[in-house]
């Protein structure tokens, strides 16, 4: 039986800016029992579409242009506010994406699960402290009669994410929307958090509407699967049929995206060690004491060789890159080309930086916002005496060539990019001084599936052309078994294994790395 | 870099172009600043175009009410008011610019320094200001106005010494949160040197949050100035500045209403729109506000 | 809790010997003596008064000596009303002006807090421009020009209250606490509007909407508390501002209060009252400061959690 029905959706914003039609003429249905995935990149109005169900969308800016979504036979989008308000956490809840963050910081976790059944329910504290007791057990937390009392900001992630969850069933909705619930999770957690969402759905027979950017989890969950590209629906249908044939040239794009299988270019043929590091160890001292980043790492990479490092978030992996190149003090050796590099003054680093150049996870943050891309990139030309006044707009220009953007845009600002442009001209910055090893810090982990799919080809494009060592920083372990000729494992700054990349997935050796693999695997 | 730009190369807007343009669409703002200009002028080549001195007395006249001779009216002492109003705008002007000028010196110096050393450096520096924090510095200035007699250059100081303090601290925040950004590092790992680094990276990203509090500090320091004056250990008479014109003004307001109401009227029109700019400025230069 | 205290104690005692020795020092090097102003002192009586005063003594010892009256409690004689002591002067400022801090502080808090949430739960309609534009008023009409206007206006125009007094008078209190507490009523209200708007954009506002809460419920339980710790961080520097602010008020109002006392031994050169106040003002402030950074990281269960596991 269909539980929620939405008909012919219509959403925009009205900003200063001019007018964006965030959900423009989509329909879909739900039923008891039955998983809904809506899939879309950010902008897409995957979550506009079912905030607007529950009047969360502020309006201003948002305006409801059109469309009818019956629940149970009432219209949600004409409710009175009152009434919207009785549905709201009582017969429709919902989950969002950061646990950290949606939670109130300034209220136990039990008082914030009571809340439903003291509003809606007219339940006694006593009754609902029960109940929250009750669920909180349910959803997996350790000493429910501890935690209850406890604040949110002593909970980890994950942990956060299931009183997220039980906070959502107490007043036992029938349907049940969740907003990229895992996005923020490492793939560990992740992968536990996906089995008590579907673990709850079995045993309440909830409807779901799962929302998330990433086409492997809600192939695991979903039974329908809508697929929405800049405020439409382009594709929608049952999962298995949607997946396997796809119809819309967005979907397939989709599907393409996602990294799959290894690396094809074959390895080379004589290694020669470029970087030799030893008992690399990376501490922070803070008042709470110190804290040992990267403990007594050690491992060597070829020259030519594009080694894949992965760990999850805390695991020590971005000091690690960033201590290969001295931007943060480390003990331990670090031979490069034969030479020491700790230890070495400011200036006795300079004529090494042209060699190593960095690429960063955030390009947001990375340019500089009141330089031009000729600017930037022109830099490290002439601070290198790579080129002078005279040939440096030609070099800049060949350098855009390189990286695939156009010549025209020379003269703009960062703030005038997508993200995707922006990251291209981080890496053309990082490859300006023709450097023969890069540290690439997490570079496609910001961007949207499509948009890491050119980033990641234009990578080893790169790499194959200037013929490039690099050390590929990453949480994603689709992305580093495409990329990647090895593999460094790394947890809580410990190296748990090294591996070339079809043993490791073939053979893990290390538990962690079996634990890691096993959640990460695609249920494509 | 000057060289010859393509045909085909568009010309992308910066974010300070942005912020001016933001800026340019504030009517408020705008005004404000019209205001602003209007008064400075007014009280620079005011004192000299008055038919009157600021200490020209006409005892037989005494107090008058605002005429045609003598648009604001006079004083006790026959002193024409527009004339003493404008003459005191220019030391009030003068008080707030040359005071906020100390504090960004010390305050910015200060600040940069904690923020880019960080570490033990960074711990003194700080420390030191937040012992200075607590003092009550008000109390200060109106002892050492007491102790070194009323001296201008030392009122500007005194005033400085009392800003400074919130300018340094945003400074260092502004700095710290900087270095920390990726493109900070990307300029290390580029081989930079420190000067590049920050006079290319750092100051031209740190100078909004700066321009919208030196104009938020102006009226402060202004208001100081006002309450030392009007206790009356600030300007001295025959001098005037507005919180001294107001003080006297304030002795006669039931017989004279007009010698409180038009310097009040001067200072708060003053702080407003330099408020109102900072307002807009604030909502301007803001980089958040750039990126949506 | 008890450690944090104590560290935020610790920290103020390099404040207050800063506070008295660059104060005695200043008051010290002053030109002019205390009592070179009298007509004519006839040199025995001087050097007789001199000695009462220990000023025959050696900078260094009147330095000590002062420290070691000081904690006794004893601020010392009065150079300007003789018979009389600081403790004395002080004793008898202090009533008013702490009730004058305490009602401005309250009109303060009321009237601010008041504002600033009916413009943060409206915002862009006129229940937030009208007080944001009465704030802006606020904050750029100073103390030293709206305590006048209001006697203007109030006291000798319609003759509704006395103009000046304090506690002599019905209603004669009302005038100097509003004047007082008009300019931090209005920061107070800019800070409520600000947090406020801040807290309800967060993430955890709409789970509190998801969950379909009342409207009531998700301002004053889930936003209000986030939304008032800005608030209460600026009461310490707001009472130190008061103090300052009481100087022309009760000049204004001739209120017998410390702020008239310590102008006047400002113009007498009444030094050991002069120092006497401004270290009083000092511990005062200080203790303020304490107190409100004390409420605000009670406020924060994060902050509070971190200070039990301290103690």
């Amino acid at each position: 039986m269909t539980l929620l029905d939405v008909r012919q959706l219509r959403v925009s914003f009205h900003t200063r800016n001019g007018v964006v039609q965030a959900v423009d003429d989509v329909s879909f249905a739900v039923s008891q029992g039955r998983t809904l995935g809506i899939v879309g990149e950010s902008g897409s109005g995957k979550s506009v579409c079912c905030y607007a169900l529950l009047g969360l969308i502020p309006m201003p800016p948002g305006r409801l242009d059109g469309g009818q979504a019956l629940f149970d036979g009432r219209n949600l989008l004409t409710l009175p506010p009152a009434e919207l308000r009785r549905v709201r956490g009582n017969e429709i809840a919902m989950i969002f994406q950061d646990p950290m963050t949606c939670l109130n910081p300034f209220l136990t976790v039990g008082e914030q699960m009571m809340e439903p059944l003291l509003y809606h329910r007219g339940a006694s504290r006593l009754q609902a402290r029960e109940r929250a007791l009750a669920l909180l057990e349910e959803v997996g937390i350790r000493e429910p009669q501890r935690s209850i009392d406890a604040y949110p900001h002593q909970f980890s992630g994950g942990m956060r994410q299931r009183v997220m969850i039980a906070m959502a069933l107490i007043a036992e909705p029938r349907l049940l929307i969740a907003d990229e619930p895992t996005t923020a999770l490492d793939v560990t957690v992740q992968q536990q958090i996906l089995q008590l969402i579907a673990d709850l759905r079995e045993r309440r027979n909830l409807a779901l509407i799962f929302i998330s950017h990433d086409l492997g989890v809600v192939s695991a969950l979903a039974d329908d699967v809508l697929v929405m590209q800049r405020g439409r629906a382009v594709e929608q249908g049952p999962a298995t049929q949607l997946f396997a044939a796809p119809r819309s040239d967005y979907t397939r794009q989709l599907l393409a995206a996602i990294p799959r299988g290894a690396k094809t270019a074959p390895s080379l043929a004589q290694p020669q060690a470029l970087l030799e590091v030893r008992g690399l160890t990376v501490e922070f001292r803070s008042q709470q004491g110190t804290l040992r980043a990267v403990d007594d790492v050690s491992f060597d990479l070829q020259r030519g060789e594009v080694l894949g490092l992965v760990g999850e978030s805390g695991s020590g992996k971005s000091s690690l890159g960033r201590s290969l190149l001295g931007l943060v003090r480390a003990g331990g050796s670090v031979r490069y080309a034969g030479e020491e590099l700790l230890g070495k003054s400011s200036a006795q680093w300079r004529p090494w930086r042209r060699r190593m150049q960095m690429i960063f996870q955030d390009p947001y943050a990375s340019l500089n916002p009141r330089m031009t891309i000729f600017d930037t990139l022109a830099e490290p030309l002439l601070w290198h005496g790579l080129a002078d006044r005279s040939t440096v707009e030609r070099s800049v220009l060949a350098l855009m060539d390189d990286v695939g953007l156009a010549r025209a845009h020379v003269r703009k600002y960062p703030h005038e990019f997508s993200g995707g442009q922006r990251q291209r001209i981080a890496i053309g910055r990082a490859l300006a001084t023709k450097p023969e090893f890069v540290v690439a810090d997490e570079p496609v982990s910001a961007l949207d599936v499509t948009i890491q799919k050119q980033i990641l080809e234009l990578l080893q494009q790169l790499v194959a052309r200037h013929g490039l060592s690099m050390l590929f920083i990453s949480h994603d372990l689709a992305v580093v078994r495409s990329l990647c000729d090895r593999v460094l494992v790394l947890r809580r700054g410990r190296l748990v294994e090294q591996a070339a990349t079809e043993r490791l997935w073939a053979a893990p050796e290390a538990d962690y790395t079996r634990q890691l693999l096993a959640a990460a695997a695609p249920a494509l | 870099m000057t060289e010859p730009v393509d045909a085909t190369q568009e010309q992308g807007t910066s974010l300070w172009q942005d912020a001016w343009w933001r800026l340019r669409r504030n009517t408020l703002a705008v005004l404000s600043a019209c205001l602003l200009l209007v008064m400075a002028l007014a009280c620079i080549a005011g004192p000299w175009l008055s038919p009157y001195g600021y200490e020209e007395q006409n005892l037989l006249l005494g107090a008058a009410p605002p005429s045609a001779v003598h648009w604001l009216g006079t004083d006790g002492f026959g002193r024409d008011l527009l004339t003493r109003i404008l003459y005191g705008g220019r030391i009030s002007l003068m008080v707030g610019l040359i005071a906020t000028g100390v504090a960004l010196c010390i305050g910015v110096t200060w600040g940069a320094v904690a923020g880019y050393c960080g570490g033990r450096i960074d711990a003194v520096l700080m420390r030191i200001v937040d012992i200075l924090y607590a003092l009550p510095f008000m109390i200060f200035v109106v002892l050492l106005m007491v102790v070194f007699g009323r001296n201008l250059l030392l009122l500007f100081f005194a005033l400085g010494a009392v800003e400074w303090l919130t300018m340094a601290r945003i400074m260092r925040g502004q700095v710290q949160a900087l270095t920390q950004q990726e493109f900070v590092e990307a300029a290390l790992s580029l081989g930079l040197s420190q000067r590049v680094i920050l006079f290319r990276h750092l100051v031209p990203n740190a100078l909004g949050p700066l321009i919208v509090y030196t104009t938020l500090t102006i009226p402060s320091v202004m208001l100081l100035e006002a309450f030392i004056s009007f206790i009356g250990l600030g300007i001295q008479p025959p001098q005037s500045s507005w919180g001294s014109l107001i003080a006297d003004g304030v002795e006669t307001m039931e017989e004279y209403p007009w010698l409180l109401i038009y310097p009040g009227l001067a200072l708060s029109v003053t702080l407003f729109a330099l408020n109102f700019l900072g307002d807009g400025l604030r909502d301007a230069l803001d980089v958040r506000a750039a990126k949506d | 809790m008890w450690r944090f205290i104590a560290s935020r104690l610790l920290q103020a005692v390099p404040v207050l010997i800063t506070v008295v020795t660059l104060t005695f020092f200043l008051v010290r090097f002053a030109p002019g003596g205390p009592f070179d102003g009298e007509k004519t002192v006839l040199p025995e009586v001087k050097r007789a008064l001199e000695a009462q005063y220990r000023l025959d003594q050696p900078l260094w010892s009147q330095y000590l000596s002062y420290w070691g009256d000081l904690l006794h409690g004893d601020f010392g004689p009065s150079f300007r009303y003789p018979g009389r002591s600081v403790n004395e002067l002080i004793a008898a400022g202090l009533p008013a002006t702490t009730e004058l801090a305490f009602y401005a502080l309250l009109v303060a808090v009321v009237v601010g807090m008041g504002a600033g949430l009916a413009a943060a739960l409206r915002p862009n309609s006129w229940r937030d421009y009208l007080p944001m534009a009465l704030a802006m008023i606020g904050i750029c009409m100073p103390t030293l020009l709206l305590g006048p206007l209001l006697v203007l206006v109030f006291g000798i125009e319609l003759e509704w209250l006395p103009v000046s007094g304090w506690g002599d008078l019905p209603g004669d209190k009302i005038l100097p606490s509003l004047t007082l507490g008009a300019a931090y009523a209005a920061y107070v209200a800019r800070l409520t509007r600000g947090g406020m708007l801040e807290v309800l954009s967060q993430d955890y506002i709409r789970t509190a909407r998801a969950k379909g809460l009342p409207e009531a419920v998700i301002i004053g339980k889930h936003a209000l508390r986030g939304g008032v710790i800005p608030v209460v961080a600026f009461l310490g520097p707001a009472f130190a501002g008061l103090l300052c602010g009481s100087f022309v008020v009760e000049t204004v109002f001739q209120i017998p209060g410390l702020g008239r006392l310590f102008v006047q031994a400002a113009f007498n050169r009444d030094y050991t009252m002069i120092l006497g106040s401004t270290v009083f003002f000092a511990v005062l402030i200080v203790v303020f400061n304490l107190a409100s950074d004390l409420l605000a990281a009670w406020l924060n269960p994060r902050v509070r959690g971190a200070l039990r596991g301290q103690s």
